[in-house]
């Protein structure tokens, strides 16, 4: 992977202008994805933040060939195109080696996406999935989505008189669904930690099949922290054991990244004014419930790498 | 940009320009102005790579600047540099200064 400074003298694929809240993590999540691209992509985007703030007519804010489809299918929109494409190229009618991306939100990958995601994946087409998980739907208004955490507000779980929590339901590991579908790459990242993330694109865009990342894309109008805070934020997740970076690569996980001294959940969630309730004596239980999550989902994570003991 | 009229509209609504939305300048959403102190820059690249807006000015793998033209002043760039080189001035503030 070339450092920073060699890839500041790499074009830009996503450009300035863009109408993404002020310290959005999507566009720098997309500005770090393309950056790690060496072969010329196309791109597609389900209904998303990302899609509309990106592309509201006349101006788009993608320098390659885009295509916008509906909130369910850009996984099956872009693998038509891949098709296409290999039957033109059969054709020699295309000479060029192109590489195929889809960047869909939570909403559009872990809920409403995911039979065409999973259709994809199953008939092998050579793409790679990028979700960008601000876990719920922020660009209608921060409703929950199944990505939405344990505890957190949302303006469809709020938390109140009659239930104090927030959010009561534990959220989906997409991931693990998606590494279950046995496709050549899987992985989880974080923006905060660009190397891995970079290094874990070109990995996915090396194998010949389906590849996926999930991607934690802190939102601060969603999650309630002031917009400097993005960065930080996505790396807390993972120092404290939210969002543990790893790969599944031909079925063979590895962690790429451990924390040399893990932080606190408490620190993670006093960042946030989405987990503001969850300090309250009457939600200890939820805390610890969470807590004891990411523990289990650690050794989980521990036995599969081989690190750990059964 | 003139709005368009049906006859001018490319069939499907696409846009045949890729890019264009740096025409569409964001910078007026800012409140605090990124101002940097390049005594203490190192073009570490931490910003630039960090950077939602893509408004950090890199030439010769060094940090020049901000484009404020497009900068929506999130302020990701000063919590990011591990050398504190950048502050965020508040506009109107750096505007009386300006004059």
């Amino acid at each position: 992977m070339p450092s920073l400074k060699e890839l500041s003298h790499k074009k830009e694929l996503l450009s300035r202008g863009h109408r993404l809240c002020p310290g959005c993590g999507a566009p720098i999540i997309v500005r770090q994805v393309l950056l790690a691209a060496d072969k010329p992509v196309i791109v597609a985007c389900p209904t998303g933040c990302l899609e509309v703030g990106t592309t509201i007519y006349p101006y788009t804010a993608w320098k390659m060939p885009w295509i916008h489809c509906a909130f369910e299918n850009a996984a099956a929109t872009l693998s038509g195109v891949e098709t296409a494409y290999r039957a033109l190229k059969k054709q020699g009618k295309i000479k060029d080696d192109i590489r195929f991306i889809a960047f869909g939100g939570d909403g559009g990958t872990y809920d409403i996406g995911l039979q065409s995601l999973s259709g994809a994946l199953e008939r092998g087409h050579r793409m790679l999935y990028v979700c960008y998980d601000n876990e719920a739907y922020m660009n209608t208004g921060i409703q929950r989505s199944s990505a939405s955490p344990l505890g957190a507000h949302t303006t469809t779980t709020p938390p109140g008189k009659a239930i104090p929590a927030g959010k009561t339901e534990s959220r989906k590991n997409l991931t693990e669904i998606v590494a279950a579908h046995n496709i050549p790459y899987v992985a989880q990242a974080s923006p905060g930690y660009h190397m891995d993330l970079m290094k874990k694109v070109q990995k996915a865009l090396s194998v010949d099949g389906p590849s996926f990342i999930n991607v934690f894309s802190p939102c601060p109008r969603g999650w309630r922290y002031p917009a400097e805070k993005t960065i930080e934020i996505a790396k807390l997740a993972v120092l404290t054991g939210f969002w543990p970076l790893y790969e599944v690569e031909n079925g063979k996980y590895r962690i790429t990244y451990k924390p040399r001294k893990k932080r606190p959940l408490r620190e993670f969630l006093e960042a946030q004014g989405r987990f503001k309730h969850l300090l309250a004596e009457e939600n200890k239980p939820i805390v610890e419930r969470m807590e004891k999550e990411i523990e289990s989902r650690e050794k989980e994570l521990m036995i599969r790498a081989g690190e750990g003991e059964k | 940009m003139k709005e368009k009229g049906w006859k001018e509209i490319p069939i499907g609504g696409l846009i045949l320009e890729p890019g264009n939305a740096e025409k569409y300048l964001t910078g007026s959403w800012r409140t605090f102005r990124p101002v940097v102190n390049k005594e203490k820059c190192t073009s570490c690249l931490l910003c630039w790579i960090y950077c939602p807006d893509d408004s950090i000015i890199v030439e010769d793998e060094q940090m020049k600047g901000f484009r404020y033209e497009h900068c929506k002043g999130c302020g990701i760039c000063k919590n990011v540099c591990p050398f504190k080189a950048i502050e965020m001035v508040e506009e109107s503030k750096y505007q009386q200064i300006e004059k």
